[in-house]
């Protein structure tokens, strides 16, 4: 009846469902995400920003974000947020050093960063999603949120490694928050608040590919030249005459997990701006990856499952049963040998059952 | 042994064990249970951060790491012994065949509660079973629908015990007939999902300690599930023996207990070599608690190994369920590792769950107990003592004799 031969029959039949499931996936694996050809994004320069923070209040103002109240070393203010949260899409924030009297030095100085939604090409919040309630927008690229779609189940707030979507924990109805560019202006002229009221073009709104151009166009300038700085949206009429300052060599942005829409220019390395050091290739992909490879056309589950259930018919039919040898007595057959090496079926019962 | 019956139905010698349902101990899980109860109340009036710890840097927390992830894959269990008797056809473990799927059925409907009081817009969870919302790359997804249709197939497997003791044998016959159906597609979908908890993790990226993240997490999550469900099996076979006074089948769980030593020792391989593939393995002799806890866990994993190696040594009572400790909390050790301790998001966050947080969760593991112990008094889920005629009687505490 039992013996080793069945074992070893259902052990490799297990061994087969389980490599049917891991198949590799390497020469599947799912392509990078292309950034869509009008993706829309924006452009922070913080040699540019002067920390005014205007872009915080049109922010709160323009989304309907409630204000919130911040404990400070110098009293409590309510129009201080010191990060992004269920509650605010957009901040400043501000790295320092030592004296902190020279703008955009490493020492003694000091710097501003924006943290806002970066609109992935390929977003782990919307490969997390189980509900569809994130996706990305074929032509726009805008990470989209839906109110109507999300569980709350908070997965998002787990895969971005920008740490961008935010949860309100502090009500029996909750949502996910998180910036998208302030789409809904867009159809009567104006575009995402934030670029709109920033008085140096710190933040700047356009499409990527152009404010790419415009990277380019700045790092190539020396520094110490003069040049034009445009202001709101990039080919738009406003713009003024700056001076360039020396920028690190890295554009935050420009290969972070597969790329994202907004760009950070900065004059101190971004580590120290507390921007997360990422890898190029998105997570989303790894991960979409391996899924697909275990469920592609649910062939190999399918497989498996017809296997299980052919062999569980075999055993469980009451044929079966009755064509069954009767039972053999004690030597049980041998359970399979761990790794350690050991000999094969021997009486390990010397008492019987207890008590 | 019983190898002669071998479908579900005929476990004749499963009987209820009868006995008063209320004693200091049941009264005691009612009251954990009853302390939950208010927290949640609190939890749904007030919303998540009036009674967690959770927040953005660690959006989740206890209640999905321990009562869904662990919770889970404890219950492995239910899969792995209905592998064993039914598709590998090793008759001689049907008398554990009905605990282990009563067990089962009790923690996958844990994980499935612990996530409604978890999720944020539980009004809206319907969602993840309709097709209009479905979002087929997310990990999630499968994951949640694998576990719903999962908790469901259980109590489709389990409900030949419930129709026993109702005495319904028509319902209870076509049942039996369409069985073999449920046992497959019931060892399919635990191996999907208990896959897929680790895979959860991948999209998650350098967010996750280089120890922990890799594209082997599903394999790591199934090898080491597996190892954690018969460990479970084997303490609880071990505690219900005694508190029941029934016949321990000391034999049996040192038997699934060297099966899952083989479990135990593909993980560490597994874990290792891919550790030494990507180098990562510097990081472990890095002084950080995560590297702390990397080998604590590893400790675990290698303890039974060491415990219950031989096969004499299996035969040792204590032993083994010493070693079937080691071996299921080394599985919880390593969920929390992967989940919590190797989870970081940035500088400024903090996480360690909070009295509400651990109340809920004692709670749900208190429920889970009271219902088992319910279950077992008034249903034919262990084996009755007396042995292989059909027992209807409660004749529990008769020591049951071998039958060779």
């Amino acid at each position: 009846m039992l013996t080793r031969r069945e074992m070893l029959k259902g052990a490799a039949f297990s061994a087969a469902g389980a490599a049917a499931i891991t198949v590799t996936g390497d020469a599947e694996a799912r392509e990078a995400r292309p950034m869509p050809e009008e993706a829309l994004g924006l452009l922070f320069d913080g040699t540019l920003c002067i920390g005014c923070r205007a872009c915080i209040a049109a922010c709160k103002d323009v989304n309907g974000m409630p204000a919130e109240r911040t404990k400070l070393e110098i009293g409590n203010y309510w129009d201080a947020p010191l990060d992004i949260s269920g509650k605010t899409l957009n901040v400043i924030k501000c790295y320092r050093d030592g004296a902190g009297t020279h703008k955009d030095e490493v020492k003694d100085g000091f710097a501003f960063t924006k943290t806002s939604c970066m609109h992935c090409v390929d977003p782990s919040c919307v490969s997390a999603c189980p509900v569809s309630a994130m996706t990305k927008d074929p032509v726009t690229g805008i990470v989209h949120y839906s109110l109507e779609a999300c569980i709350g189940c908070r997965y998002c707030v787990e895969a971005c490694p920008f740490g961008v979507p935010r949860f309100t924990y502090d009500t029996p109805f909750p949502k996910i928050s998180k910036c998208q560019l302030c789409e809904p202006r867009y159809a009567d002229g104006h575009f995402s608040a934030c670029a709109e009221v920033c008085p140096t073009g710190a933040t700047l709104f356009g499409k990527t590919k152009d404010l790419k151009v415009e990277v380019a166009r700045r790092k190539a300038l020396k520094p110490g030249d003069k040049t034009e700085f445009p202001r709101g949206r990039i080919g738009g009429t406003d713009s003024y005459l700056g001076v360039i300052k020396k920028y690190v060599e890295h554009v935050y942005g420009e290969k972070e997990i597969g790329g994202t829409q907004v760009l950070h220019l900065s004059g101190v390395p971004f580590d120290l701006l507390n921007k997360p050091a990422l890898p190029d290739v998105a997570p989303a992909r790894t991960s979409e990856t391996i899924q697909h490879a275990i469920y592609r056309g649910l062939i190999a589950p399918l497989a498996f499952l017809g296997g299980l259930v052919a062999l569980a018919y075999r055993h469980m039919r009451p044929e079966a049963e009755a064509a069954k040898p009767p039972p053999a007595p004690p030597a049980p057959p041998a359970p399979p040998a761990p790794p350690d090496r050991r000999d094969e079926p021997e009486g390990d019962e010397k008492d019987g059952g207890v008590p | 042994m019983s190898a002669s019956s071998h479908a579900p139905d005929q476990h004749h010698g499963a009987a209820p064990v009868g006995g008063k349902i209320w004693n200091g101990f049941t009264a005691s899980l009612g009251i954990l249970i009853f302390i939950m109860v208010a927290v949640l109340a609190m939890r749904f009036l007030r919303g998540l951060g009036a009674v967690t710890n959770m927040n953005d840097g660690y959006p989740w927390g206890l209640w999905i790491a321990y009562d869904v992830v662990v919770g889970s894959a404890l219950a492995a269990g239910g899969f792995t012994v209905a592998f064993i008797t039914y598709i590998v056809n090793r008759g001689e473990y049907h008398p554990i065949v009905r605990p282990a799927l009563l067990a089962a059925m009790f923690g996958y409907i844990q994980a499935a509660l612990s996530v409604m009081f978890d999720i944020g817009r539980y009004w809206e969870m319907w969602h993840m079973f309709w097709p209009k919302y479905a979002q087929v790359n997310s990990v999630l997804f499968e994951v949640a629908l694998c576990i719903g249709t999962y908790t469901m197939v259980l109590m489709i497997e389990f409900s030949p015990v419930v129709l026993e003791k109702l005495g319904w044998h028509r319902p209870l016959k076509i049942l039996n007939k369409l069985l073999f159906f449920f046992v497959g597609f019931g060892v399919l979908l635990p191996t999907m999902h208990q896959s897929s908890l680790g895979s959860l993790l991948i999209v998650l990226g350098p967010q996750v300690n280089p120890l922990y993240q890799t594209t082997m997490l599903p394999l790591l999550f199934l090898t080491s599930c597996i190892g954690m469900g018969l460990a479970a099996v084997v303490f609880e076979g071990t505690v219900s023996s005694l508190a029941f006074q029934r016949p321990l089948e000391k034999e049996l769980l040192g038997k699934l207990m060297s099966v899952g030593l083989w479990f135990m020792a593909i993980f560490l391989l597994l874990r290792f070599s891919d550790l030494a593939y990507r180098g990562a393995l510097p990081l472990a002799f890095k002084p950080t608690f995560v590297a702390g806890w990397f080998w604590f866990e590893n400790v675990l994993f290698a303890l039974p190994l060491i415990l219950i190696g031989s096969p004499k040594s299996r035969g040792k009572r204590k032993r083994l369920f010493l070693a079937a400790c080691s071996m299921a909390l080394a599985g919880v050790f390593y969920r929390f590792g992967g989940y919590l301790v190797a989870y970081d998001t940035g500088a400024g966050w903090h996480y360690f769950p909070s009295v509400g947080e651990i109340a809920v969760t004692v709670g749900l593991i208190a429920f889970e107990i009271l219902a088992i112990i319910i279950a077992i008094r008034m249903l034919p889920v262990l084996p009755a003592a007396g042995g292989e005629k059909p027992v209807v009687a409660r004749s529990s505490l008769a020591a049951r004799g071998r039958v060779d």
